[in-house]
This record gives structure tokens, sequence and C-alpha cells, in this order.
């Protein structure tokens, strides 16, 4: 109460100084008059009365500063006191502190950027209550990407209710194509959106509340059920205006009339969990009877009990999944399943892990660099300052006073360089969550958190201090004496000080150097990627998804209508003016895919427990739109339902075959394989390896089918134009429209995107690893020249000297660039040897890429040498330039 | 100088200042200064100047109140005067020194022994 009271009067006293200041002169002067008055009445001269008064009243300046001590906020006005003077003092030094800021906001802001990333990605647990509780389960990798990762509905109930170890388990339908959904709005026409199917208790057991109305329960996903959807943030804000009461409201989805039940919370993104830089819209519930016979199609993700272990939910999981069967009524199919649990947030980002590790330390370099380089500039400057600080101490400043001050100016510099590093970080980090196409997980939920903002900005904020702070020790700490008198060249501080500036230098060019290699090792690896032969033709293609529906009879009669309507759509789209080919298929490469079982050789026995080649049904014409090469031949539209069954192989499974059935010259062409059912199928012809799971990595095994004689999952039409593919949209989307009035506003997506979408976690963290190589090798340019520049200055008399005793301006402008140069071979060295070390690290980043590549490791050395040279020429041609007369009179 | 004066404990001076002022009434700095000198029968070191350290303490504290006025030869001066609550802060603070002082006066009065044993 009474420290509340007085310490409210205390700041009352330190906002009114000026008027609390004057009225304290007033009193002084009226005691010291009073004094004077009284001594005057004992009988002093009035000379002596006056002495005598002051003599009582003691030092007035002391009683006042005493006063105000008592008064206000003493340090708080010291502290002001020397923030005034620090900022005339950087204000005075305009360029320095702009550059120190920016080195120090480029810095943090790097720093705090992947610092959220990592934390995001990599320390934080995933988003949902209990995270650590979730696993994701499949067997171990394999060739075949998702569709072994996969279990069909008698294999979810069985595992569902033979394991132990699970609260519960759920999964999703993992073959839903993207723009899978066509949404009818009054009369407009459809509007295409993805959506997943997922089994109803998907939400409860993630934990995810929706933002409005309810989530998916068993009803929704029985059979007959009335159709139900969620919808995500996203999808509801672009779409449907955020209407507040969409909750119950129905349209008219996929030709169903489709009731909106719930929309979910901004914070759960399907894709960015599951689909890494895919926009899934909307949410439906999967009826798991209605899928019963459709083979391996969910994936599985459980909630591990309280208290049960990863190895025990192991344990259970290897013991069940050997009962699992893909149809529970064909005992056959019993018997080929794994099931292995890992925990979903590993399975989500585990395989950035590394990535980010790199990422991070790259940034750490940065971060190293400009502190270097900033410890450098304030060496400079308090070198510059010297002289100040000494005649400050001179007058009576203590060493305290001085070096606090300097804190103030490292606190200020630094605190501005946080400010700056943080607008950008936020910057850097909302364009980041734009990136919609980027495959990176949980993009969408970057932010700046607490913990990201604090821990950085307070290791950024350490290090400038200290890095700020050492020089400045140093200063003050000089001998008085000589400082005052070091005024020469080649005196003793001045050497030290150049000798410490050197180390930094040096120090920072190693980094660099280190930083450039790496950066060069991942380009030459994503080169090597770009130019990886994919099995097809990205460029000058694009694909559009195509509706189509029909009411069959029997599944010949299906397999006629659906073939007559591709081939109705195939011939008018070829017909366009500028198609050079087109086709359909249902599942584009580095999308997604399935596989169906192991038709193999007739005659021969399959071995057990393999899994079968990823499946694809096309049209005739796919493979030339694709640009994909054929040996043997194409479908034709008359290989009907009834005539002989074909397939395509690809060369893997070709050569796989082939270890068995030993064709003659190896080729499979014209052989019959036994399909999964017993059936006869031709390969009519062998077709190039495509890559199907990434553009890095081996091809697997793959198997088409003609639409003739199966039915695809979705219909995604491929054109190939010499024109650029953006420019056929129109044309072809009005020509599918004409043929079918219910064809949605479909995406016109380029093949390239495909590629570009599978290549982009690689291209981005190149990219960034790239643009911090290239800021670290500005920032050594940066420190080259300070370092060089100030040598010069501090040398003008000693070259004028040289000069006018008979050195050229040639021998002059040579030896500055010598020692440049020596800086900077010292620092490539030690960079080199580092770089080995380093590359040797990320060898398992790179890309048919030698950690030791020569031209990786040449050209940044070139690179930086390069740099230094330049960094040095301009001090160099300015120390030419003295002119001995000025210079030797300037002392 | 120096040794023959007795330097002030840390808040005896805001001590002597709050009795001068329940004793004199109202009061200015100069006069305060003077009548602690007086009293104390110039046997403490006080220079005069540090009284206004203790008074703006005391006001901070709101144990004092302050306002200018004239002196008896028409000078302008702060006149400080005490406060009921200051009278209260008194009236502890004497307590507590006549407490500490006796207590040390038998501390010091106490006669050498012999250890036991």
């Amino acid at each position: 109460m009474r420290n509340l009271r007085e310490a409210r009067n205390r700041i009352r006293a330190f906002l009114r100084k000026e008027p609390h200041d004057a009225e304290l002169q007033a009193e002084i002067a009226a005691h010291l008059e009073m004094a004077v008055d009284e001594n005057l009445r004992r009988g002093f001269s009035p000379h002596e009365a006056r002495r005598q008064a002051l003599i009582r009243f003691g030092h007035v300046d002391t009683a006042k500063f005493k006063q105000r001590e008592a008064r206000g906020l003493m340090q708080l006005d010291i502290f002001l006191q020397d923030l005034r003077y620090t900022l005339r003092s950087l204000g005075r030094d305009r360029g320095f502190t702009l550059v120190a800021v920016l080195i120090l906001a480029l810095g943090i802001g790097a720093n705090v950027a992947v610092f959220s990333v990592v934390n995001t990605l990599l320390l934080r647990p995933l988003p949902f209550p209990n995270s650590q509780q979730l696993v994701w389960i499949a067997p171990p990798p394999t060739k075949c990407g998702i569709s072994c990762a996969t279990y069909s509905s008698d294999g979810y109930d069985t595992f569902r209710a033979g394991t132990h170890s699970f609260q519960d388990v759920t999964g999703y339908f993992a073959f839903d194509t993207i723009n899978n959904l066509s949404l009818t709005m009054g009369a407009g026409a459809p509007i295409q959106a993805t959506s997943i199917e997922v089994i109803a208790n998907f939400f409860q057991l993630l934990g995810v509340q929706p933002a409005m109305g309810r989530a998916f329960n068993l009803d929704d996903a029985r059979d007959g059920a009335a159709p139900v959807v969620l919808l995500s943030d996203a999808w509801w804000r672009s779409r449907f205006n955020a209407d507040p009461n969409i909750v119950g409201k129905a349209y008219d989805m996929n030709g169903h009339l489709t009731t909106i039940i719930g929309v979910l919370p901004p914070s759960f993104d399907f894709g960015a969990f599951f689909s890494p830089g895919t926009k899934i819209d909307a949410l439906t519930p999967l009826n798991l009877n209605a899928t019963r016979n459709e083979g391996n199609i969910v994936t599985f993700i459980g909630r591990l009990k309280p208290g049960v272990t990863l190895a025990q939910a192991q344990q259970d999981a290897a013991i069940v999944a050997p009962r699992l069967c893909n149809n529970a009524k064909v005992p056959e199919s019993c018997g080929n399943y794994q099931a292995v649990p890992v925990p979903l947030k590993s399975y989500i980002s585990g395989k950035l892990r590394r990535s980010l590790v790199v990422l991070w330390s790259a940034v750490g370099g940065i971060l190293l660099i400009a502190c270097v380089n900033l410890s450098n500039l304030l060496l400079a400057r308090a070198a510059a300052r010297s002289k100040e600080f000494a005649m400050r101490s001179a007058l009576g400043a203590t060493r305290s006073r001085i070096v606090r001050q300097l804190l103030i100016e490292s606190l200020l510099l630094s605190g501005a360089g946080a400010i700056g590093g943080l607008i950008l970080a936020a910057a850097l980090l909302g364009w980041l969550g734009h990136q919609g196409s980027i495959a990176l997980p949980m993009l969408n939920v970057l932010h700046i958190d607490a913990v990201a903002l604090g821990w950085t900005v307070l290791i950024a904020v350490f290090a400038a201090i200290f890095f700020g702070l050492v020089p400045g020790l140093r200063m003050a700490s000089g001998n008085l004496q000589e400082t005052l008198k070091d005024s020469g060249p080649g005196s003793g501080m001045g050497r030290k000080h150049e000798r410490l500036r050197a180390t930094l230098v040096v120090t920072e060019v190693a980094l660099a150097c280190v930083l450039l290699v790496g950066a060069g090792l991942l380009l030459r690896s994503f080169l090597k990627v770009l130019d990886v032969d994919l099995g097809f033709e990205p460029q000058h293609a694009a694909t559009v998804m195509v509706d189509y529906s029909y009411h069959a009879k029997s599944r010949e009669d299906a397999l006629q209508q659906q073939t007559h309507i591709f081939q109705r759509v195939i011939a008018r789209v070829s017909a366009i003016p500028g198609i050079q080919a087109a086709g359909i298929a249902d599942f584009l490469p580095l999308s997604q895919n399935r596989s169906w079982g192991l038709p193999f050789p007739k005659g021969v026995k399959p071995p057990a427990g393999m899994s079968g080649p990823l499946v694809y049904v096309i049209t005739p014409g796919y493979m030339r739109a694709m640009g994909t090469s054929i040996r043997g031949r194409d479908f034709q539209w008359d290989d009907g339902p009834t005539s002989t069954n074909v397939v395509l192989i690809n060369k893997s499974y070709e050569r796989f075959l082939n270890q068995f059935a030993n064709w003659p010259d190896g080729s499979a062409v014209g052989h019959i394989l036994a399909d999964d059912g017993g059936q006869d199928v031709l390969v009519a012809g062998v077709v190039e390896d495509v890559h199907e799971e990434g553009t890095e990595g081996d091809t697997g095994w793959q198997i088409y089918y003609p639409v003739s004689q199966q039915f695809p999952n979705a219909a995604q039409l491929v054109i190939r134009t010499a024109l650029p593919p953006a420019s056929m949209a129109t044309s072809v989307l009005t020509t599918l429209r004409e043929l079918n009035p219910k064809q949605p506003m479909a995406e016109f997506r380029s093949i390239q995107t495909l590629v570009d979408h599978a290549n982009s976690p690689r291209r981005f963290f190149m990219v960034l690893v790239a643009s911090f190589a290239a800021l670290g090798l500005a920032l050594a340019a940066l420190g080259i020249y300070g370092v060089i520049s100030y040598s010069v200055t501090q040398r003008t008399q000693e070259i004028g000297l040289r000069m006018a005793l008979g050195a050229s301006m040639a021998q002059v402008q040579r030896s500055v660039l010598a020692r440049t140069l020596r800086l900077a071979v010292i620092g490539i060295v030690l960079g080199g040897i580092a770089s080995l070390a380093v590359s040797r690290a990320i060898s398992s980043l790179l890309f048919h890429t030698a950690p030791g590549d020569p031209i990786a490791l040449l050209v940044p050395v070139f690179l930086i040498g390069t740099v230094a040279l330049l960094a040095g020429y301009l001090p160099a041609r300015r120390a030419a330039s003295v002119n001995p007369t000025i210079a030797l009179r300037n002392n | 100088m120096g040794d023959s004066k007795l330097d002030l404990l840390q808040g005896t001076l805001d001590l002597m200042v709050l009795q001068t002022l329940a004793a004199m009434g109202k009061q200015h700095g100069y006069g305060i200064a003077r009548r602690i000198e007086q009293v104390s029968g110039d046997e403490i070191l006080l220079n005069q100047g540090t009284i206004y350290a203790s008074l703006v303490r005391l006001q901070q504290r709101e144990w004092i109140d302050a306002e200018w006025g004239t002196s008896d030869n028409n000078r302008r001066a702060k006149y400080y005067s005490i406060t009921p609550s200051g009278r209260r802060q008194l009236a502890r603070d004497a307590a507590y020194w006549q407490r500490l002082t006796s207590v040390m006066g038998r501390m010091l009065a106490m006669p050498a022994e012999e250890s036991v044993r």
C-alpha cells in the first residue's frame, strides 16, 4: 500500500521533471538566502556570510542529485539519457546503423521463419488432442505405393475387432481422385471440388470437433443413408461465402442431394496432414459395405489406448495382421497382410527430418555469419570511437557507464534487427502458408508461435549483445593514455584490432564456403532430378477431369456404354485444331495409384506374398498423349468386352515376369498372362517405365487395362498439343460441355504441374538453402570489403609514404589485393575442409551427386574468390589513388 | 571534522525531520535543518543540502505535506507540515528507536565475564 503510493508518486515526479527541478532550484535559493540573512544578523561580512552558508549547505549539485534520486526514477533517467545519446550517435552514423540492422534482420528473420517450420513439423506434437497416441498403420515400405499401404473393408473389420492395443481404428478411402466432386449450385455450371471419404469415426478418433454442426456418425455410413458432407473451412469461405447458417442446407453433389452437416475448423486441413500440396474441400462418410468387394481401399489410422506403448501395439498388430483377408469370402485372399503401427507424426513429417535439420543448420550458419559481420562492423566503429571513449573517461565517465552505453547500443541495434527479422519472418511464413502447391505437410498451419519467437529472438539478441559487447569491452578496457596517443599508423592497438577483424572475416568466408558447397550439391541434385527420364513427356501436355455417367443393364452393357462415351470424347477433342493426341486414364503418374493382383505367366505358379503391379485403366491414345513409347501395339477401340482380354505392361514388370517365363528374346509381347481371377490376358504391348511414386527412386511394376474391358475409377483426359497447353483449355472444356452439359468447369492442369508438385519439396529446400548461401556470400563480401577498406583508411599515411618512396600505383593496388586474397584463401581452405565433412553428412539428401562432386566444390571456391577480389578491388583502387603529398601532410 | 561528529544512520534523518515538524509545526527546509543542528548540539555531521532528499522522500510517502508560503522576512519558501499518517509513522519509528536504544544500552552495559567451565 505504502510502496504502491510511493511508486505512483515517484512515477508522477519522473514525468514532471522540469517543474520539480525548478521548484527545487527555488527552494535551495531560498534556503541559501535565509542562511545568508541569518549569518549577516550574526555579524559576518556579506562575503563571509555567503561563504558560510554555502559551506553549511554542502555541495549543491550533490544535494540536487540526491533529491532527484529520492524523488523520481533515477536509473530510468540515466537509461533514457544513454538511450538519447545512443540514438543520436546511431543517427549520425546512418549507413552503419542501416547495414547492421539489415544484417541482423536477415539473420534473425531467416532463423525465426525456419525455426517455425522446424517447430511445426518436427518439434511440436501434431495439433490433435493426445496426439502421441495416434499411429499410422501400414506395411513396411515397399515398391508399390499407397495401394500396398491400404487394406480392404473386411481387413478393417478384422483388424479393428482383433487388436486390443487401440482405442479405435479409423481410415480414409485412399483412391479418391482430385476434382472428384461436382457441385451444382442453382442453374450455373457444376463446380469441381475434391472430397475424401473417411470412415465414420475419423473425427472422433483424431479428436477434431467441427467448428459448426456435427461430425459423422455410424448412421451416415450405413447402406442407403442420406448423403451428407462436411466442408473444409477454406471451401466454406470461398464457395459458400462463409454462410453462418450453412448447416442443414442441401446441394446437388455428384447428382445426389447432399446435406451439409458441418464445417471443419480452420486448424484442420485434411490435405495438410494426409496429402500435402493437395486442396481437400470436403469430407464424406465412407460406407465400408459398399466397398467390400473393391479390394484394398482404406488406410489405417489408430489411437493407442492410454499406457500402451508403440512396441506393444506393433506386437499386437503383427499377431492380427496375418488374419486379415482381402475378401473374407475368398480364403485364398487371406494371410497376405502386414501391419506396422508407426507414430502418425513420423509418417507425416518423418521423411523431412534430415532436410529440416540441414535447413536449420544453414540458417544457423547465416546467423553466425550475421553476428560475425556485426561484430566486425562494431569493432570498426569502436576503433573509430576509441578516442571518444578515452575522452569521456578522461572527463570522469566511469567504465560501467561506458559499458552500459555500449550495451544499450547493441541492444538497440539487435532490438531493431529483431523487429525487422520478425516482420521478415512473418512475411515469409505468410507466403509459405499460401504455397498450396508445395507438397510439404502442415504448411498452412505455420505461424510464429510464442516458443519459436521467444527462443529465436532470445538467441539472436544474446548473440548480438555478445558480439556487440566484446569489441566494446576491448575498447573500453584499453589504456586511456595509449589510446589518446595512438593516432599514428602501425601502433599497437590498431594492429591488434586488425588481427581480430581478419580472424572474423576468415570465419565468415569459411562459413559462406560451407553454405555454398551445400547449396551447390543440392542444386546439382535438383538438376539431376529434373533430368530424370520420367517415362513420359510432361511438356505440352495437360489434363482435365471428364464427367460421365450411364445406366447399364449388365457389365457388358456398361463396358460398351463407357467405351462409347470415351471414344466420342476423344474423337471430338482430337478434332480440335492444335491437339496432337488425346487419351483418358483413371490415374495419372505422380498422383495416385492402386494395385489389384499379380497377373503371372500362364502355367507358372506365382511366388507367395508378392504385391502386384500398379493398375491403370486407359483408353487407346493415352500413351501417345502422355508421350510414353510402346513396343507391340496400343489398345484399340475394338478390344471390346467380348474380344480377347488385353493388357499393356511396363518394362520392369516384363523383366520380372521373364525370370519365370523365359520368353524367347525376353519379350512379353504376344504372350498370355493369367489374371488374378484366373482369366487369360494377352500382353498387347510393353511400355516405358513411368515414374509413379516420385521423380526420384526406382520405378515399380505397372499394368494397363483398356476401358473397354475394365472399369476406371475416374476419367482424366490427357491432351498433347504443340501450343502452350493452357491455351487449349477453353476449346477443350467447351467441347466437353457440348458432349455433356453436366461437365463441370473443371480445372485444366498441365502435366508439368504434376512433376513440379512431385519435385516441390526438393525445390523448396534447394531454393531456401541456395538463398541462404547467397546471403552468406553477400555478407562475407561485405565483411571483406569492410576489413580491407578500413585497413586502407588506417594506412593512408603508410601508403602515401611508400608511394613517396617510389612504389607505383600498381604495386600498392597489388599489395592490397594480395592481402584480400590471403584472407579469402585461408577462409576458403578452412571452409573447404569443413565442406567435405558437411557434404558427407548431407549425402543422403543428394540425388545422383557424390558428396565430393568436383563441380559443386570448385564453383563455390571460384565464386568466393571472385567476390572476395571484387570486394577487395574497390579499396585497392582507393589505395592506389592516394596522393602521397596530401596523405603525408595530413598527420 | 569527521571523527568528532556523528554520521547519520540510514533513515535517522527522516525520523528527525518528522519529529522536528511534529514539534515545531509548519516549517521550511532551512528552519528544519537549523533546528536539527541546534537540538543535536552540532554533534551530527549534516550537510544542510541533504535535508531536501529526506523531505522529498517523506513527501512521496505522504507523511508530510508542502506548500509555498512567505517567511518572516518576506522570502518565499516552501513550508512543510506533518500529516496524520506522518504522525502515526513517527509514533511507530519513535517506539522502535526507543526499544532499539534501550536494548543497545543493555547490551553495551553487559559486564565482561569469564567463559563457563
